[in-house]
């Protein structure tokens, strides 16, 4: 048993503890803990790899040494910064920035290596296809996911941008990509002669429309439907990672990379089937995204009827049923403390509260069930849709915060943006509450008809302001 | 070919066993999920040591130090978020007592 062997073993080792890991996060008692062997087996590979890496003959030179510790250095610190920092309802940008990273540095890995191998002799057939495979997956990632994160940090518009010719372009892209990648396919089986500097080129030209390719990609997706996107990058870095393993030869690399492609595909599936959207229909367009223009569901304005706190107060307290209905507002007006509070109280004159939580409530599924949770909501009274849903029918008071589209019941019917999508229930509730701060709509860009419903109350409010008067107004009772 | 046929034959045993561990998962974790997930693929970092150790000249250096940065940053920054996110699921409030850290 040599050390490189015990390193291989090592390396072994974290791949098994990332799929427990993964195991472990099945249940939320366990997945604390399921993330935690995650990251050992990660802190093992990485040590190992660095053990095999000096011990190995000729060990590290210094520039290699200074790379390594101050390449990680910056980074690790960089990441802790941002993972520690960023605020709960900010999560889903920060992945996705996490994951273009990610994907870029697959796309640097597979790149160097190329072009080392092409100084010394050339490349074999199928590394050449593993390094364009790792560098082009790579780059959309890269481009995409920074795209992603930008729309849904408002730094890019979050409706679906469509340039004249942004179709046929990407088409162009992929055309030229798939044409850089049989040069060098070609090049590597000896049919073709390219000096080592032209193969830099064409894989610099393979580079330059992967990014592209990624930006005209998710560009024209609407923000409502950048978690599934998110989603599917996550998946393509896995990958790119894969591939990258593939031209260095390390398993660890490949069985990581693999593991993480698959998940992160079942994982768009299911938020996509969450959404009632299928994966294709979302990258072809967007949330209102084609052509058309997206009007009201039901024709001719909606009739809203005001309410004030104090009336939504004494119908809170002499209810016996509440079920709270938390959307992004909530989050974005940072309520969900409020929100806990009024719950609370609510339960301590005798009133039964729960929270209905939609499947894709807040920016990503299970995004509520944590941004609830950071308020110490009790774990027990969040529902999911299919639990909760027909409670709705003995619930005296429905109080929605800051959810729109997925309380619409004009998703019943075909024919409008939303049609399809799974809805709660909210409009069977005997009275239904709602505290927004206007008519405005939600992303799929219509009217919301419970608004119009005569059972509906509208208390006009930012969602933390609404709540706290609720509270206010519940303790002078 | 014949040296592929090992790389290939883990590869696709390790989609299998993706597509297995993830279809369990309840709806409520799949952001810290797919957060969990966004850190593995940080793994890279472990080919950015790699190509760091073989680099040799000025380009090959200045691309193995990105990769080490860009994976780093997965890595480290994936794994505290995601701590932090199921940290949250961990507390189960009894009485009204006083807040815990936060």
């Amino acid at each position: 048993m040599t050390i490189s062997d015990l390193v291989y073993f090592a390396q072994l080792a974290g791949a098994a503890a990332f799929v427990l890991g993964l195991h472990y996060m099945n249940s939320p008692a366990t997945a604390r803990n399921g993330n935690l062997l995650s990251a050992g087996g990660m802190i093992l590979a990485v040590v190992a790899t660095l053990v095999g890496l000096v011990t190995r003959e000729g060990g590290l030179s210094a520039t290699s040494w200074v790379i390594i510790l101050v390449g990680f250095a910056i980074g690790a610190g960089a990441g802790l910064w941002m993972a520690r920092n960023v605020k709960m309802t900010a999560m889903p940008q920060l992945v996705s920035l996490f994951n273009a990273v990610g994907g870029g540095a697959a796309a640097l890995v597979a790149m160097e290596d190329y072009l080392r191998i092409g100084t010394q002799g050339g490349a074999s057939v199928s590394t050449s296809i593993f390094v364009v495979l790792g560098t082009a997956i790579g780059c959309v990632t890269f481009s995409g996911s920074l795209i992603a994160s930008g729309k849904l940090q408002g730094l890019i518009r979050g409706k679906p941008i469509i340039f004249p010719g942004s179709r046929p372009l990407t088409v162009v892209l992929a055309v030229v990509a798939v044409v850089g990648t049989a040069v060098l396919i070609l090049n590597a089986a000896g049919t073709l002669t390219l000096g080592s500097g032209a193969a830099a080129l064409v894989l610099g030209v393979i580079i330059a429309s992967a990014l592209v390719f990624g930006i005209t990609m998710v560009l024209p997706i609407g923000g409502a439907d950048m978690p599934v996107v998110i989603s599917l990058l996550n998946s393509f870095t896995g990958t790119a990672a894969a591939m990258a393993g593939f031209v260095l030869n390390n398993p660890v690399l490949i069985i990581s990379g693999a593991l993480v492609g698959a998940s992160g595909g079942i994982l768009t599936k299911l938020m996509a089937d969450a959404m009632n959207r299928s994966i294709i229909n979302i990258i072809v367009g967007g949330f209102g995204g084609g052509e058309g223009t997206v009007g009201s569901a039901g024709g001719g304005a909606i009739q809203a009827r005001s309410v004030s706190a104090d009336d939504v107060a004494i119908q809170l307290v002499y209810a016996s049923n509440v079920i709270v209905v938390p959307g992004y507002g909530l989050a974005v007006a940072q309520a969900q403390y409020a929100c806990r509070e009024l719950g609370e109280l609510l339960e301590s004159k005798g009133v039964d509260v729960k929270y209905a939580i939609h499947p894709v409530a807040g920016r990503m599924p299970g995004h509520m069930n944590v941004l609830l949770a950071e308020a110490n909501v009790p774990y027990p009274s969040l529902r999911e849709m299919d639990e909760i849903n027909p409670e709705f029918d003995r619930c005296d008071v429905a109080l929605v915060v800051g959810a729109n589209d997925v309380t619409n019941p004009a998703a019943r019917r075909p024919g409008n943006p939303v049609s399809g999508m799974p809805i709660l229930n909210v409009d069977h509730a005997k009275s239904i509450v709602v505290i927004k701060r206007s008519m405005g709509r939600g992303y799929a860009g219509i009217d919301n008809e419970l608004y119009g419903n005569p059972k509906t109350g509208m208390l006009f409010a930012d969602a933390k302001d609404g709540l706290g008067q609720l509270v206010a107004a519940v303790k002078a009772l | 070919m014949t040296a592929l046929l090992f790389p290939i034959t883990i590869f696709v045993l390790a989609i299998l066993v993706g597509f297995e561990v993830i279809s369990k998962v309840p709806a409520t974790l799949h952001t810290p999920l797919m957060s969990g997930a966004n850190s593995i693929h940080g793994i890279v970092l472990v080919g950015g040591m790699l190509i760091a150790a073989d680099a040799t000249e000025i380009v090959g250096y200045t691309l193995a130090f990105v990769a080490m940065v860009f994976g780093a940053t997965n890595v480290v920054g994936g794994y505290v978020v995601t701590d932090r996110m199921l940290q949250m699921f961990k507390k189960k409030p009894t009485a009204p007592k006083a807040e815990a850290k936060g």
